[in-house]
């Protein structure tokens, strides 16, 4: 194409600009952590002191266990029922499948808000509030509309031929499921793993009122929010470094899995 | 193939018609969907339920419940505090929303024109905000406006210093500071999804556009525009979804302050359903946001589904 060369310059300015935009929380977060060391030594010092008072005063190893206990938890049994359901609704004549569809197309744009009270009270009568099932539990719940929806459509443009040269084989329809299916599943899987995890990883209303006391339970980004309120106000230093830390895993995790998710997420949004 | 066909002509089925086996109701199909649907009963629509319920009653959570009638919804409305703590989710929905959409949409429209070099790290590093949670988001944000952050230190650089300030601190700019943070959270999304919809866009359209003489702009209304419909949809509704429900980034900002400045509706359910023990007028918010959400979506749906014997003709026009 014939675009003066003038304008591609300046757009790719525009665009770096967008970009160190986008970058330069984390990085002014990164570069506050770093500095100050701990508050001991005085400013002007670089090191990793704030680190080791978030780390030893905010309990963070506990809360990072903790959120990946709740979000590989949540991510396996989704993707488990949601696999199941997106099957059935894709390839059987399920009674009331249309409905349902539309309840859990309801469920994708829900607020968590006008659940959790009630959530609370249920939960609170099982006496599994401050408990591991307290976030896993609902988190499943409000998790099964996306990965239904996101594994019917997968399901639905597998060609139908291929199911029914399985059926003709002989194959039961769990079998088909299991044999044929599945495997040619597993990248929309990955997808829908990685997305539900993101999304797991960083709730945060549900954490705060399901598990408000109990710190063994606490996921990271409850422990960050308590430990950068009250006390930890006066040391943006070492609430720095703890938001390095919350933030650490989900970064790492996003650079090695970029590609997939960003594709997924656009593709999947509009379908 | 031709087996397939065999098939589908022995159970009876019309050969156009794509999933024979589809064809009669199949009561054990609901075991494939129950483990999905008893989660999302349980743990989702019963406590909707629920929360209707809770909000026709005068509830501490303790005592016994005292049946309302519509006076919690009256409140919601009438209610000084919630009326502003609603208006203040409208400011934000042109931060959340609207300006990230626009931002997005300049931007793509800009970049539809070129060969980007870098895309992918591009893509990864604006998608980067959407990646971090509320809270992380949150941390970095009072460091940058803080009294003493890098915002302040710049104007005082410039010369600026009279408008230096505890920017989220401050009853004049704490709602539009946290309104910018959104928009910094949800530009990057917007383009990406942008970004994805231009490439399906076959480029001779544009070399077509080019040979009319159409300029940058009459390109980007007659062919960019139109053909991002979907994106723009889904867009508008992850944002404004984002804006209306939006409750940990004010949390950990502002908790709603200073004064009143900042207030949501989230911020209120939380607070009168775990903090000031008023179960009823906590779940009538929740439930009237949750309309507001539904209907909102409803409209943006409507407004730009796909039409595509208008959408052609729309493309001519323009």
């Amino acid at each position: 194409m014939r675009v003066a060369r003038s304008e591609s310059v300046l757009t790719h300015a525009v665009l770096i600009v967008a970009a160190l935009v986008a970058a330069f929380p984390l990085a002014s977060v990164i570069v506050t952590s770093l500095g100050g060391d701990g508050g001991a030594s005085g400013a002007g010092s670089v090191g990793f002191g704030n680190y080791v008072e978030a780390w030893t005063q905010g309990g963070f190893g506990s809360a990072l266990l903790s959120s990946a206990v709740v979000a590989i938890t949540v991510v396996v049994v989704t993707a488990a029922v949601a696999c199941l359901a997106g099957y059935a609704l894709a390839h059987m004549r399920v009674p009331g499948g249309r409905i349902l569809l539309g309840l859990l197309l309801i469920g994708l744009v829900l607020p968590y808000e006008v659940t959790v009270l009630p959530l609370y009270q249920m939960l609170a009568g099982w006496g599994l509030v401050d408990t591991y099932g307290a976030l896993i539990l609902p988190q499943v719940g409000l998790s099964v509309p996306l990965g239904v929806f996101w594994m019917r459509s997968f399901f639905a443009s597998v060609p139908t031929e291929l199911l029914e040269a399985a059926r003709i084989d002989g194959a039961g329809r769990f079998r088909i499921l299991r044999s044929v299916l599945m495997p040619v599943a597993m990248p929309a899987v990955a997808t829908l793993a990685t997305i539900l995890f993101l999304f797991t990883w960083n709730e945060f209303l549900l954490a705060l009122v399901l598990v408000p006391q109990n710190q063994a339970v606490q996921t990271a980004p409850l422990s960050l929010s308590f430990f950068s309120g009250a006390q930890h106000g006066a040391q943006p230093d070492v609430t720095a470094a703890a938001a390095v830390l919350v933030a650490l895993p989900i970064v790492v995790a996003y650079v090695v899995l970029q590609r997939r998710l960003i594709t997924g997420l656009t593709e999947g949004a509009v379908k | 193939m031709a087996v397939t066909v065999a098939e589908r002509e022995a159970v009876g089925a019309a050969p156009r018609v794509r999933r024979p086996a589809a064809s009669r109701p199949s009561w054990s199909s609901l075991l494939y969907v129950a483990p999905a649907l008893a989660f999302f009963a349980v743990f989702v629509v019963v406590p909707i339920v629920q929360s209707v319920r809770i909000s026709f009653y005068d509830w501490d959570g303790i005592s016994v419940a005292t049946p309302a009638g519509l006076s919690n919804y009256a409140a919601v409305f009438s209610d000084p505090d919630l009326r502003q703590a609603l208006g203040h989710s409208l400011v934000l929905l042109v931060f959340y929303a609207a300006l990230p959409v626009l931002i997005g949409l300049l931007l793509a429209g800009a970049m539809s024109r070129i060969r980007i070099h870098g895309l992918t790290t591009l893509r990864a590093v604006l998608f980067l905000p959407q990646v971090l949670s509320s809270v992380v988001v949150a941390v970095a944000w009072r460091g940058i406006l803080a009294d003493d952050g890098p915002v302040n230190a710049v104007l005082r650089a410039v010369g600026l210093g009279g408008l230096a300030r505890t920017w989220l601190g401050d009853f004049g700019t704490a709602l539009p500071s946290i309104g910018l943070i959104g928009t910094w959270v949800e530009y990057g999304l917007c383009m990406v999804l942008f970004l994805a919809g231009i490439a399906t866009i076959d480029r001779s359209l544009y070399e077509a556009a080019r040979l009319d003489g159409a300029g940058a702009l009459r390109e980007f209304t007659a062919i960019t525009l139109p053909a991002l419909r979907p994106q723009i949809s889904i867009a508008l509704i992850l944002t404004i979804t984002f804006a209306l429900r939006n409750f940990d980034l004010i949390w950990n900002t502002t908790r709603g302050g200073p004064g009143t400045s900042t207030t949501v509706p989230s911020v209120f359910v939380y607070q009168d359903a775990f903090q000031d023990r008023a179960l009823g007028q906590a779940s009538a918010l929740a439930v009237v946001l949750t309309v507001l959400i539904l209907v909102v979506v409803g409209i943006v749906q409507l407004a730009l589904r796909e039409r595509p014997e208008r959408r052609a003709g729309k493309g001519v026009r323009a």
